[in-house]
């Protein structure tokens, strides 16, 4: 790969050298050297934090690499704002689309460059026509004057691109454009990048389903804890090569396996289902027992483990909590029948950013304990707090510390730390080890496990398989909001468990 | 960028020392410059002192008393993200509802003859239940339907001024007891004040009701996901301003010894002020009694200061105006501050 220099006849369009990034405990991209050549699509593959999307944002402006180098068809590239990006021919596709959806599609489009007239004011009219012009470019039939809001997302995809393409973007970047469309529109997507490929734009796809690598991709990159693993053709690529290539990695992982579970059932599903998210979702967890939930994202594992925590109410099917039926109304009512829940999203639904370590460990606990009349008592919960940190490992100068100033992990182990106070029966978390430095992701593991090991019952999505793999007694896998398949810890591997995620 | 990098560790030591500090020492800086301030331009232009006068002071502390008592319970909205528009126009409800039942037997056309010359408990605890009540729907109205509190408590604001209106069809409502004067007269209103503050600080910061309250507003999903039930919780924040809001309205009318609907204009904008110059930010989360207490007091010497000084009362307007927006701006300033330096 270090001989892209030597051979160079014409420049690429894009190239990418020693691009490294890092984020405050987390190395998001390690000398990544990648080509995008004039006419091709260039598929990046790898799993969820192996650091595409930051790539992908470092390429359209967003972010701005800690060192190495991009050129443009051989000339250095410096970008510091997305639009600058835009202007040397560089448009981003989002996969939360960047759209004003109380404005039309014309509108949308054209921002910032309006044709005006003499007085200054917008002349809709060439607008309008413009706007026509372009989507007939892109075969879309789409009313130009149409509000945003009232469009599908399909359509609004499709304004997304005529944009980029008003710009001349020579370069495309797409994440996951196809994740929230049917199988109609994304051939109608499919067909329109084809034409783009033809006019000699060249585009990044990122995505995470292997089929639309082989139907559309002349190469294929993967990433991996922020490297880059290599690159290959769909002809020299098979799909056992690109998932091994995006799993295989050695990590800190827990050799020993975990001590078989022998406790009760103490939660089940039976046909739960929540409309449009998932169907039909049944399991069984024992105390003791760590049950894996393997699948892409938009598979509806989130959507699930919200729902078994009481944060969305289940459109059909029921839940059962040591045997008995649970209606479970809120997170108060989960937390009072014994449940945890870490959330995938620390900074959303996890961290008060605000306040304290002290205030973030105790808050759930206060709803139970070291509370007299209404009154804390600060000193038992301080202490039961300090008990934590030094348990857990926590690295934080003091209980005041911000929470915003820990590391990832530490932060993911202040959030652990919360629940543990409350000593739950079953415990679920949802990628528990995302954004987490190594050190913490083995410490978190042993955590996890010690936990089983004393009779909680932990239901642990991740969308890393090897952590799956080393840590589940069993693994559920999910698709499409059903569950395809639950592997034992014998039978499950991790081409099995891809093969029935990416079906 | 190195170079910014070392800049910025280098006065850790001093750093880390302010940090330590209260986050009211600025704020009860800027009210000491003010006094100081004050003085010496009282030296130089009208040949008095400003602060060696206890009278004044006295009246000082009265006049921002009641603006005192509905910050504290707005303060609690704003840290739970929230905003209380209603505050002024539920003073003047209270104050109608609650003259209305401390009528003397000597009124010539009382709103009820037959309940006059009651006990003193009697129209302070309307005042309080009209005032909590309009909480309550201030609350339900967040809580239940999700509106934001802006538009929610606009609303309340809009009607609970035309019921003070409606109440007597625009009379207002004069001879009351004695007793009832009393609460408004002497310093029991700066007592109450002070009480209230000393209550409610001691509320948010050691019991359970306190670190909910913070909780909220730092982050209402994960607050929801802790297990706090956030509805509930807005509930009884909102209607505990309420109910400050309506011993703000006892206070008014017992120390202007009548009721009426044009009462409290505004207060709700003063009790934000004072909040807001105290630390509190409209983003919830971040707020401390402490600080809306020295906010009040920092419009109080405002005011004072410039009457003391015989200054026109447009200007004071004006002036209060530029305090309000410096606090957010300067507060904005050390929040990005501290962000950044981490």
């Amino acid at each position: 790969m270090g001989s892209a220099a030597a051979t160079r006849v014409t420049p690429a369009l894009l190239e990418v050298s020693g691009v490294s990034k890092s984020f405050p405990g987390v190395t998001a991209l390690e000398e990544v050297t990648l080509l995008l050549k004039h006419g091709t699509v260039h598929a990046l593959m790898g799993e969820n934090g192996a650091g595409k999307s930051t790539l992908m944002k470092i390429i359209a402006g967003i972010c701005t690499p800690d060192s190495g180098e991009l050129r443009l068809e051989g000339r250095p590239l410096r970008l510091d704002s997305p639009r600058q990006a835009l202007e040397c021919g560089i448009a981003m596709i989002h996969q939360e689309l960047n759209l004003l959806p109380t404005m039309s599609v014309a509108e949308n489009i054209w921002i910032r460059r309006e044709p005006l007239d003499a007085l200054g004011l917008v002349r809709h009219r060439e607008l309008n026509r413009r706007t026509r012009v372009l989507l007939e470019r892109l075969a879309v039939d789409l009313d130009p004057e149409a509000e945003l809001r009232t469009l599908p997302l399909a359509a609004r995809q499709m304004v997304e691109i005529a944009r980029a393409l008003s710009y001349d973007a020579r370069v495309l970047i797409m994440d996951e454009p196809t994740s929230a469309l049917t199988e109609r529109e994304a051939g109608r997507l499919f067909a329109v990048i084809r034409d783009l490929r033809a006019r000699g734009v060249g585009i990044f796809y990122v995505t995470h389903r292997i089929e639309e690598l082989f139907a559309l991709a002349d190469e294929i990159s993967v990433l991996r804890d922020g490297r880059h693993i290599g690159t290959g053709t769909p002809r020299n690529l098979s799909r056992d090569d690109i998932i091994r290539m995006m799993v295989g990695r050695e990590l800190a992982l827990p050799t020993a396996a975990p001590a078989a579970p022998a406790g009760p059932v103490v939660l089940s599903a039976h046909g739960l289902s929540v409309a449009g998210e998932f169907d039909d979702v049944s399991f069984e967890l024992q105390a003791g027992e760590i049950l894996g939930v393997a699948g892409l994202v938009g598979s509806g594992r989130s959507k699930l483990a919200e729902t078994l925590f009481g944060l969305v109410a289940p459109s059909g099917g029921e839940i059962r909590i040591q045997g008995s039926a649970a209606r479970l109304d809120s997170p108060a009512a989960a937390i009072s029948r014994g449940l945890g829940f870490v959330t995938e999203d620390r900074k959303e639904t996890g961290c008060f950013l605000g306040l304290g370590v002290l205030e973030n460990l105790e808050i759930s606990v206060l709803s139970r304990d070291f509370v007299r009349c209404g009154v804390v008592r600060s000193g038992a919960a301080r202490r039961a707090c300090e008990r934590m940190v030094s348990a857990l490992k926590i690295k934080t100068r003091d209980l005041s510390e911000r929470i915003e100033n820990l590391s990832g992990g530490n932060q993911q182990k202040v959030l652990l730390g919360r629940w543990l106070l409350l000593k739950p029966r079953i415990l679920i978390l949802d990628e528990p080890t995302r954004g987490v430095d190594v050190g913490a992701k083995a410490e978190i593991h042993r955590l996890i496990m010690r936990l089983a090991a004393e009779g909680t019952a932990v239901l642990m999505i991740s969308s890393e398989l090897p952590e799956i793999l080393a840590m589940s007694h069993r693994v559920m896998v999910m698709h499409a909001g059903r569950v395809t398949g639950i592997l034992g810890r014998e039978a499950a591997t991790q081409v099995r468990i891809m093969d029935l995620a990416a079906r | 960028m190195e170079q910014a990098v070392a800049d910025r560790t280098a006065p850790s030591a001093l750093a880390a020392r302010v940090r330590r500090l209260p986050p009211e020492a600025g704020i009860l800086l800027v009210l000491l410059a003010l006094a100081l301030a004050f003085e010496l331009l009282g030296w130089v232009f009208v040949h008095q002192s400003f602060l060696a006068n206890q009278q004044r002071l006295v009246v000082m502390i009265l006049q921002v008393s009641v603006i005192g008592v509905i910050a504290v319970g707005v303060t609690q909205v704003i840290i739970t993200g929230g905003i209380d528009l209603s505050s002024g126009s539920v003073v003047a409800l209270t104050a109608m509802v609650a003259a209305s039942l401390a009528q003397s037997s000597e009124a010539v056309r009382a709103v009820f003859p037959s309940l006059t010359d009651l006990p003193v408990v009697v129209p302070v605890a309307a005042g309080l239940a009209v005032g909590a009540a309009a909480g309550l729907v201030n609350g339900m109205l967040i809580a239940g339907t999700g509106i934001p509190p802006f538009i929610a408590t606009l609303g309340v604001m809009v009607s609970a001024r035309g019921l003070a209106k409606w109440y007597t069809r625009g009379a207002p409502v004069s001879m009351l007891t004695d007793p009832y004067a009393a609460i408004g007269s002497g310093a029991v209103p700066v007592v109450i004040f002070l009480a209230t503050a000393l209550v409610f600080h001691v509320a948010l910061r050691y019991t359970r009701y306190g670190k909910f309250t913070y909780a909220i507003g730092a982050n209402r999903e994960a607050a929801r996901v802790a297990g706090i039930r956030v509805g509930r919780h807005l509930l009884v924040v909102y209607t505990i301003a309420g109910l400050l809001s309506g011993l703000a309205g006892v206070l008014t009318s017992a120390r202007a010894v009548s009721g009426q609907a044009g009462m409290g204009l505004m207060y709700e904008l003063d009790a934000i002020a004072a909040a807001v110059i105290g630390g509190a930010s409209l983003s919830g989360g971040v707020g401390r009694i402490t600080g809306t207490v020295i906010g009040t007091l920092i419009l109080g010497v405002v005011t004072s200061g410039f009457t003391f000084l015989r200054i026109d009362a447009y200007y004071q307007e004006i002036v209060k105006g530029g305090i309000i927006v410096v606090a957010v701006v300067a507060d904005q300033y050390r929040r990005r501050h501290r962000l950044t330096a981490t």
